[in-house]
């Protein structure tokens, strides 16, 4: 995959199953939402392809594809003060005809994405005036309500507080528990390391390591991926947990 | 949890229409003679005194058909651009297609005399200068392989000013005469009605909205922005090129005959959006029936305010629309919902 000739991701192989969340790590840059781009197909790849189902992408039709895959982005803001119940709707934006009305099965099929990600409450209320919290929590039920067999998040808990972190982290968790697959995007090392059933690093462009957090997360790999200097010790529930030194080679 | 329904939108629209009617018969009854909406319904339907008849079929009804067709081309211009630029403060001028027009218009007014051309070329070369404005726009914006919202917008505001130093040089080239009439074109108005010529803006209004209806959903979704749409499965290029065309041609049309007519495109679609949120299913055509009746209202205001003078229409709609778009503006801005 080449972006204006600089080749930014090369032979990247990564594989999620069903009921699991994969998560994907790495220094800005290292490709991470190219590649979400690629499997989203916002961009073609040059080479190489993804697949759904066992399908491969170049198939599916666009909005066939919205009703297979769905993302949540890092952020949302909206020119407009559409009501949360709207945004959720949107989700059902490829299961209808261009000038159909919502059914009631499909505010039915919102009401329960809203349910599931407890954000139901706030159904009347301007997504311009809820929290990025609440706001990211909406965007989840947005994906919800597409159907999807695969979410993909893109550093979906990059604006939020270490609370709202772990709620989004937890309600990825408990959809994957019911046959959902899901690839998160992370910055966040320790909740990445104890949310996902696995963790792929990757660095320039290519997949530095894949496996479960307590392997994937060591110091060589740390230095590697990231050019940090740091020790990994175990956290008390088993996951590892990284610890950057003080004191970095290179640094002044 | 409010859903849109097609009874309510029908419902919606219904009680829209029935303003627009009630404004309609009122702009057709009022004026030097006055009428009242039993003699103008009796002069509709072919009844009534012959005068009545002359009055309201062949001097008024065809301004008040001209200035239904230009407030709903510029009403729900102004949806259509505010929601393909993700800008609430969009209007139909943004995008630099006035300015070709009036460039088109103007050089027509200005030079035009010499060319032995009447007052009559004025419109059709208008046309001609909001076609060329929308081509370049388009070339230039669409020369890469996605157009850019941000591209676009810096595109027109810089072409609108270039057109603007075009208009001085040519204002101050022209006589007393005929800058009296590029003043009038600049502020906008509907003097110029004829039935043609309000069936020509119609036409243009009615290609508008169809295309631009089936798009609604897409632009709905275009809200979270273009890749979230995209990802949700929309064509976004082919959304943006289809409403940048058939808006950019229904102000063309409407600025060529009418002017540069400010406030509508900017007002009425807050306005609905304030009462009917902002559900382009249910905005785009409530915009094209609210602007209409806006600017039929305005018009009929223009006609009659100052006794037999008559004010331009958009020295009316900024009258009305500045005071009331500074005040929504506050209201938006206390609410934290601009940005």
């Amino acid at each position: 995959m080449r972006l204006g000739g600089t080749p930014v991701l090369r032979g990247v192989s990564l594989a999620v199953g069903r009921g699991e969340v994969l998560g994907l790590v790495g220094r800005n840059g290292a490709g991470k939402t190219t590649l979400l781009r690629v499997a989203t197909r916002v961009l073609e790849p040059d080479a190489g392809d993804v697949r759904v189902a066992g399908r491969p992408l170049s198939d599916f039709r666009r909005r066939e594809l919205a009703r297979a895959l769905a993302v949540v982005p890092q952020e949302t803001s909206v020119p407009f003060p559409f009501r949360v119940s709207e945004v959720v709707l949107m989700g059902r934006t490829p299961h209808l005809g261009a000038m159909a009305f919502e059914s009631g099965a499909d505010v039915s099929v919102a009401r329960e994405a809203m349910a599931q990600v407890g954000v139901d409450h706030l159904a009347d209320r301007s997504l311009l005036e809820i929290s990025g919290g609440e706001r990211q929590l909406v965007m989840v039920a947005r994906a919800l309500a597409q159907e999807p067999d695969v979410l993909l998040f893109d550093e979906p808990t990059a604006f939020l507080d270490l609370g709202h972190r772990v709620e989004v982290l937890a309600r990825v968790r408990a959809l994957a528990a019911r046959g959902r697959s899901a690839l998160v995007v992370s910055h966040d090392l320790g909740l990445a390391a104890r949310f996902c059933d696995r963790l792929a690093i990757l660095a320039d462009g290519r997949v530095l390591a894949d496996g479960p957090p307590a392997e994937v997360l060591t110091p060589a790999r740390l230095r590697e991926g990231f050019g940090v200097e740091a020790d990994v010790m175990v956290g008390p529930d088993g996951a590892p947990v990284v610890v950057p030194r003080a004191s970095q080679p290179g640094a002044c | 949890m409010r859903v849109l329904t097609r009874a309510k939108l029908v419902a919606w629209l219904a009680a829209l229409a029935a303003l627009l009617l009630v404004v309609a018969v009122a702009g057709l009854g009022l004026g030097t003679s006055g009428l009242g909406p039993g003699e103008v319904i009796d002069a509709l339907r072919g009844r009534g005194s012959d005068v009545a008849q002359d009055i309201v079929l062949r001097i008024r009804l065809p301004r008040v058909l001209l200035g239904g067709a230009v407030g709903a081309s510029l009403a729900m211009a102004g949806v259509l651009f505010q929601a393909l630029l993700r800008n609430p403060l969009a209007d139909p001028f943004i995008l630099g297609v006035s300015g070709g027009a009036a460039l088109g218009g103007i050089a027509m007014l200005a030079l035009g005399g010499a060319l032995g051309l009447g007052y009559g070329a004025v419109p059709p070369a208008a046309f001609a200068g909001a076609l060329g404005a929308t081509a370049l726009l388009y070339a230039l914006a669409g020369a890469r392989t996605r157009f850019s919202s941000t591209h676009l917008l810096l595109t027109g505001v810089v072409f609108n000013a270039f057109a603007s130093a075009g208009i001085v040089f040519l204002a101050s080239l022209a006589g007393f005469a005929e800058g009296a009439s590029i003043f009038l074109w600049l502020i906008g108005s509907l003097a110029s009605a004829r039935l043609a010529v309000a069936g020509w803006v119609a036409l243009f209004l009615v290609a508008g909205l169809a295309c631009a209806l089936p798009l609604a959903r897409g632009l709905n979704a275009l809200a979270l922005g273009e890749e979230p749409a995209l990802q949700l499965g929309v064509d976004v290029e082919r959304t943006k090129r289809v409403i940048l065309l058939s808006t950019s041609l229904m102000v063309g049309a409407a600025v060529s005959v009418a002017g540069l007519i400010g406030f509508v495109g900017l007002i009425i679609p807050h306005l609905l959006r304030l009462v009917l949120g902002p559900d382009h299913r249910l905005l785009i055509p409530a915009a094209a029936l609210g602007g209409a009746a806006f600017l039929v209202a305005c018009d009929t205001l223009a006609r009659t305010l100052l006794e037999g003078r008559e004010l331009p229409v958009g020295a009316v709609t900024a009258l009305a629309g500045g005071p009331l778009f500074l005040v929504l503006l506050r209201r938006h801005a206390l609410r934290g919902g601009l940005r």
